[in-house]
């Protein structure tokens, strides 16, 4: 039985148990003299189903990762097991051969052997069904008649109620404070394991990347993993190129939108632009690659450059700074207007320009928010891939020539990765300590955009 | 309904004086035929109850509400007898001649004197650091900041207390070296004492300015003000010295409000 169906089961379960416990409270309702609960019924309702609900899920979520590996083991003590060879990968084959007969997903085995195995499986799993179901009724049954048992007429099944929602509020936010520690965690490991081949060093200061994925993996040359040139790239396209066309582009509709748009034109104007936030990025890859480089290619013949290529860091910087304009211009939006009008006044009531004042007070006012904006559009922009991709090529080179084809972290991450390599291999790996480099920049570029806006929101106090 | 205009005020110039001025909120009249002299020798107090009008009236005087999309003002306003809505006259000119303090004090997320050098600068009042300098402390010896902030000038304007903010404001104010002060409930984000300080240093400031307040508080128009023009309903309802207005008013509804009928 499945864990969809064992939450079918829970939450027919709970629909009983929210009945029977409005029910309930109703009688008790009517009994009372006065006609009022401490808790209204749907309260009392509520805090039964969510008491059989609850329990389930947990018990589910841990049935389901747990209930695999018991099939197996009952499985390995049946007596065909002796036969299977010991360990290793023609082993795991023969098992997962028999699992899918017995679950219906295949229709016969490959291997022999594995048909001595069917039939413990299928009674393996009929069993741990049953389990898994008695289990579940057991729960629900116990939380039932636990929190049925616990109502009366002054039962404050409304704060309690309350509190569990709470529970669950915080439970949602741990998911992804969660996930996140699992990311880095995994990273991690995997970093560590392709320190172990390739030394530190050589990958924070080498200046040559040319991983090859083909070499032998226990003897790999360090002078090939030098990752220079990836984050000279990155930093060349995603925070000197791309933040050359975003920053002033941005900052100046920020103002324009603020300051001087009437009412009419920035409702129209303001969506319009944060249009080009929703637009998938493979699509700027397109334009990059089919429209903006090759004019760029052009531009670069005409100044003589006969060798210029198709693809380069200018035409991937500049669409994505493009890109970028609305998160610099949004954040910028949000601070400016967060400037009190009466420091606009103020600075108008002295005889000021509006462009003077928008010079002299509101945009040192707002500073540290536009500041804020512009870190976190640079961590988008670095840990942008398909514009990248697409435009500027994944050829590593060290120049400050924005007419040469560069490439960054996240491209060399992605051709790491899709590549032949094995995942023992420094080359694969590498694209976990790229990818560890990145995360720690990028995490680093958001904590001190926290705390820049932080210390903004305390300048008005 | 006619405002009522006490008769025995001197014969004094009047360095603003409105005519018949109306202004509109959208469609709605929140100032309705209001004509004034506000002479330079005097403190003139706006009073009356909140929504009367009067601070919407005050910023007109140095077209604030110019800033306001919505808001359109109609009828004549002159300053030194020429009219600040003429096209010749620049708004940025206007308001450097006519200065404003606000409700709630205002300082620039600035230094002290950034704070007050700000208006010099902008308006090239000031040649070269020590002129700025110059400058900057007299405003604030005027303002009577001086003493309390001589030592801290490059701290920010934001760190001091609420009455010494709006002193501040004040000195920004006067480092312009303006005709009119504007002042629109100066007082109303204060505690008592810092109230005191504002209302002594009005005192002091009467004569070298025409000052216009706006208030909410009668006894503080009895104290400061030598004229008050009494607002209701958007209509200026009674003008006349102080004195007059609080001991011999003539209308009905000036009565009832200064003797706490309503408001």
């Amino acid at each position: 039985m499945s864990p969809t169906l064992l939450l079918l089961l829970a939450l027919g379960l709970g629909l009983a148990g929210w009945l029977a416990a409005r029910a309930r409270a109703w009688t008790f309702r009517r009994a009372s003299s006065s006609g009022r609960l401490a808790s209204l019924p749907s309260y009392h309702a509520w805090y039964v189903a969510l008491w059989i609900v609850l329990p389930v899920v947990a018990f589910v979520a841990i049935w389901s990762a747990i209930a695999p590996g018991l099939v197996t083991q009952s499985v390995l003590a049946s007596p065909a097991a002796d036969q299977l060879p010991a360990f290793g990968f023609q082993r795991q084959t023969i098992l997962n051969e028999a699992r899918a007969v017995a679950t219906g997903a295949a229709n016969g085995v490959f291997n022999p052997l594995a048909r001595e195995f069917i039939e413990p499986y299928r009674e393996a799993i009929s069993r741990y069904n049953w389990i898994g179901i008695i289990v579940t009724l057991l729960i629900a049954f116990l939380g039932g008649a636990y929190s049925f048992l616990r109502l009366k007429p002054d039962f404050a099944a409304r704060n309690r109620v309350e509190k569990i929602v709470m529970a669950i509020l915080l439970g949602a936010s741990l998911v992804a404070i969660l996930t996140t520690i699992g990311i880095f965690v995994s990273l991690v490991f995997e970093t560590i394991r392709f320190f172990g081949m390739v030394n530190p060093i050589d990958f924070l200061f080498g200046t040559h990347w040319a991983p090859d994925p083909m070499a032998n993996a226990a003897n790999p040359d360090p002078t090939r993993y030098g990752a220079i040139p990836l984050f000279w790239g990155t930093l060349f396209i995603g925070a000197i190129i791309a933040m050359i066309v975003a920053i002033p582009l941005g900052l100046m509709s920020a103002i324009y939108l603020t300051q001087y748009a009437n009412p009419k034109v920035r409702a129209w104007v303001k969506p319009a632009l944060e249009i080009l936030a929703g637009v998938p990025t493979v699509v700027y890859g397109y334009f990059a690659a089919l429209t903006i480089a090759p004019a760029i290619r052009d531009f670069a013949v005409s100044l003589g450059m006969s060798n210029a290529s198709s693809e380069s860091a200018l035409a991937a910087g500049l669409i994505m700074g493009v890109m970028i304009i609305p998160f610099v211009s949004s954040m910028a939006d949000d601070s400016i207007a967060a400037v009190p009008q009466a420091m606009r006044d103020g600075s108008l009531a002295m005889g000021a320009t509006t462009n003077e004042t928008i010079r002299r007070v509101i945009i040192p006012a707002a500073l540290p928010g536009i500041v804020a904006g512009i870190m976190l559009a640079i961590s988008r922009a670095i840990g942008e891939t398909m514009i990248v991709v697409m435009a500027a090529s994944t050829a590593a080179n060290l120049s400050a020539n924005p007419l040469e084809s560069m490439t960054t972290v996240t491209v060399q991450i992605v051709a790491m990765l899709t590549g032949e390599g094995s995942f023992d291999h420094p080359a694969t790996l590498s694209a976990f300590a790229l990818g560890f480099v990145l995360f720690m920049v990028t995490l680093a570029l958001n904590f001190i955009a926290l705390r820049v806006v932080k210390r903004f929101r305390e300048a008005y106090e | 309904m006619v405002t009522k205009v006490h008769e025995n005020l001197e014969n004094v110039e009047a360095k603003m004086s409105a005519r018949d001025v109306s202004v509109f909120y959208g469609d709605k009249k929140a100032i309705d035929n209001v004509s004034i002299d506000i002479p330079t020798e005097y403190v003139t107090a706006f009073i009356g109850p909140s929504g009367c009008g009067k601070s919407t009236f005050l910023r007109s005087l140095n077209r604030m509400n110019d800033t306001i999309p919505s808001a359109r003002v109609e009828g004549q306003i002159m300053l030194d007898g020429e009219d600040i809505h003429s096209p010749n006259l620049d708004v940025v000119q206007l308001r450097a001649r006519v200065g404003m303090v606000f409700q709630k004090p205002n300082p620039f997320p600035k230094s002290i004197y950034e704070n007050i050098a700000y208006g010099p600068k902008i308006h090239g009042l000031a040649e070269g650091k020590d002129e700025l300098d110059a400058v900057v402390e007299k405003s604030l010896r005027r303002a009577g900041l001086w003493e309390e902030v001589k030592d801290r000038l490059q701290d920010s304007g934001t760190a001091l207390s609420g009455g010494q903010q709006q002193r501040l404001c004040i000195a920004r104010a006067i480092a312009v070296d303006p005709e009119v002060i504007l002042m629109d409930e100066p007082c109303s984000a204060l505690d008592p004492i810092a109230t005191a300080k504002i209302e002594e240093l009005i005192d002091e400031l009467n004569g070298r300015y025409a000052i216009v307040i706006v208030t909410h508080s009668m006894q503080q128009a009895a104290r400061v003000s030598q004229r008050t023009a009494f607002f209701h309903l958007g209509k200026m309802v009674e003008y006349g010295r102080t004195s007059d207005i609080f001991t011999n008013p003539i209308e009905q509804r000036t009565q009832d409000y200064i003797t706490g009928r309503y408001g």
